[in-house]
């Protein structure tokens, strides 16, 4: 059963002008295969600064702490090599590629994460089971990686390859953002699949409780100024429902 | 105001134009045309009156039914370009002869015509190209530019009323090849003409491709797709002249650049001129540089002369990397060297769609990527 530990991560976003921007104050969290954790916060407060740290995106830098996937230095390594040790981030704005097609797109990634690729007789099957569960046309499959893609299709994009590339861990940054009910019920069906296989861990960052009436979490973290301020079960997430965040920006404040 | 204030200044379409290269005055670099090419690694194809090496060698394959290559005298075709830059002017009246693609009226060729077009050494040279595609005939002709050469050239190529063609120029010359090449298409009446124009080998190439309307209805292509390494200089310049009512043309030329001092030039001027009444015309130039030390310069024009048409447009991007295209493809697992390739062969990929022969999109996309891997990227 695969961990991800998160030791006292304090992360800076780089600023054009070279300087460091404290955005991560000391966040302590650990996930494991089959648990679902939902992280909600304000807008602002470094919920998605945590997901793209964890991930490696260039813009921000780690100046303390530590992230572990079943022991191994994840910030040792480079951002594919994360991927391929069993990390996964679905984006909340996911980059178009133009000229590359979702099926070469598709092929290369699971190649890559595989270490060989896929068999071509189970892989035309596998990927058009993929798209079919999230109700996506086959023609997706030659369009450009999420050119002219709506808000709704990009996000099935991310979680269709969410199933295809079977992380152990798995980070979904504002996936509920910008969808409709019916994207929203689709993508959380997918999220629930993973969920159900109990071989991944989730981590559901979101600023709404609404994608959480789709997805069950089983831990609760509130995230305020930085780091995590108040942690419970699923309760947690109705509290804040009811009453929003001023209670903690306010603390943070102060 | 005097009627010599109110005289439109001089355009595009207006310049000095003439068979003979001594009506040319000598080639400085300071000229617009010229001040972006190093015009002193040009030799003697800027300063000669006369060129008198060998021309490049014609190698056709299998020619299908209705098409031919022969070797004419010049006054057996008649000429649709008059030069109007001195090198042009060289090339026509030092070439020895022509060469003749003529491709018979009603033709409807199959299979792709592929010719080679073998550099025969460094000793400067001219050499004067026809292609005659008569009415309603449709067919593809690849022309593959190879070996090494100093080369003055022009192509004329002459698409008759209601014909369809797709002409392809493939330019991988050696390293140490010099070439000047001006392309002429004259398009007839709802003809239709398909150009993708591949530069990748060479010390210096300069392309320039003109094109003018001989009758309504007619439409023009221009893809260019290119790729310069460290001292490579390619300069790609079109002049579409829109002089008929109810035609077409679009330019569309991507590059990539990598490694010190690759420099690219792109120049697209487009001409609406009065008559040229439901004119449909857009140009589009973008530049990826994959590296420092490279310099694309891109410059489009647009000239027009009346308002009655359909649309008009232009564009121009010259941009590095994507990182965050690099970040979402490495965020899959997809190792960086392998990401790069796949942006960059995404980036020419709506180009190289273009070519109907699939061999040679093969090749095209197996040579970029020799590119990428020689540099390391």
């Amino acid at each position: 059963m695969s961990t991800l530990e998160i030791r006292d991560l304090q992360v800076s976003v780089k600023l054009p002008e070279g300087e460091l921007k404290p955005i991560l104050a000391g966040v302590d969290l650990t996930v494991k295969a089959g648990e679902t954790h939902a992280i909600m916060g304000p807008n602002g407060s470094g919920k998605s600064t945590l997901a793209y740290s964890i991930a490696g995106h260039p813009k921000y830098q780690i100046t303390g702490g530590t992230v572990t996937l079943d022991g191994e230095d994840v910030l040792a390594m480079t951002v594919d090599e994360r991927a391929r040790a069993g990390l996964f981030l679905a984006m909340q704005y996911p980059v178009e590629v133009p000229g590359v097609s979702v099926a070469n797109f598709l092929r290369t990634a699971k190649t890559a994460i595989d270490g060989e690729a896929p068999k071509l007789r189970t892989w035309a099957g596998e990927l058009r089971g993929a798209m079919e569960k999230l109700q996506m046309d086959p023609a997706f499959a030659q369009r450009n990686v999420n050119e002219g893609f709506s808000g709704g299709e990009k996000k099935r994009h991310e979680i269709m390859q969410l199933e295809l590339l079977k992380p152990k861990m798995a980070i979904l940054d504002e996936t509920d953002s910008g969808l409709d009910i019916d994207a929203l019920r689709i993508v959380s069906e997918g999220v629930n699949r993973v969920r159900a296989s109990g071989e991944a861990g989730l981590l559901l960052i979101t600023h709404y409780t609404r994608i959480l009436r789709y997805i069950k979490p089983d831990f609760v973290h509130v995230f305020v100024a930085g780091k995590i301020v108040q942690e419970g079960g699923p309760e947690l997430a109705e509290q804040l429902e009811a009453e929003g965040y001023e209670r903690y920006v306010a603390g943070a404040r102060a | 105001m005097t009627t010599e204030a109110m005289a439109p200044p001089s355009t595009k379409s207006q310049v000095l134009r003439s068979f003979d290269v001594t009506d040319f005055p000598a080639v400085t670099g300071l000229e617009e045309e010229w001040r972006f090419t190093p015009v002193k690694r040009l030799k003697e194809l800027v300063t000669a009156t006369t060129l008198t090496g060998a021309a490049p060698g014609f190698a056709p394959g299998d020619l299908p039914a209705g098409v031919s290559l022969t070797q004419v005298d010049a006054g057996k075709v008649e000429p649709v370009l008059t030069p109007f830059d001195r090198v042009s002017a060289l090339a026509f009246g030092a070439a020895a002869g022509v060469t003749l693609i003529d491709v018979a009226a009603d033709t409807v060729a199959a299979e792709p015509v592929v010719i080679r077009v073998v550099g025969q050494g460094a000793a400067a040279a001219a050499a004067r190209t026809y292609v005659r595609v008569g009415n309603f005939a449709q067919v593809t002709v690849v022309l593959e530019q190879v070996g090494t050469a100093t080369l003055a050239d022009n192509v004329e190529v002459v698409i008759g009323d209601g014909a369809q063609l797709t002409f392809v120029t493939l330019t991988e010359w050696d390293a140490e090849t010099v070439q000047a090449q001006h392309v002429k298409f004259r398009v007839g009446r709802d003809a239709r003409v398909n150009h993708v124009q591949v530069s990748l080998g060479g010390s210096l190439v300069r392309q320039f491709t003109s094109v003018e309307y001989a009758g309504r209805g007619g439409e023009a292509e221009l893809w260019g797709l290119y790729f310069a390494d460290a001292g490579q200089h390619i300069e790609h310049r079109q002049l579409v002249d829109h002089s008929v009512p109810d035609c077409r043309s679009y330019v569309g030329y991507r590059g990539a650049l990598q490694g010190r001092s690759a420099h690219t030039v792109w120049v697209g001027d487009v001409v609406i001129r009065a008559a040229a009444t439901g004119t449909e015309t857009y140009e589009i130039n973008r530049n990826l540089l994959l590296s420092d030390g490279a310099r694309a310069d891109s410059v489009p024009n647009l000239e027009i002369e009346t308002g009655e048409v359909v649309s008009a447009g232009h564009a121009s991007a010259t941009g590095r990397f994507d990182d965050e295209q690099l970040f979402y493809l490495m965020a899959r697992g997809i190792p960086e060297a392998e990401a790069r390739k796949l942006v960059v062969r995404g980036f020419f990929a709506e180009l190289i769609n273009k070519i109907p022969v699939e061999e040679l999109r093969e090749r095209l996309g197996d040579a970029i990527e020799a590119r990428l891997a020689k540099a390391g990227s």
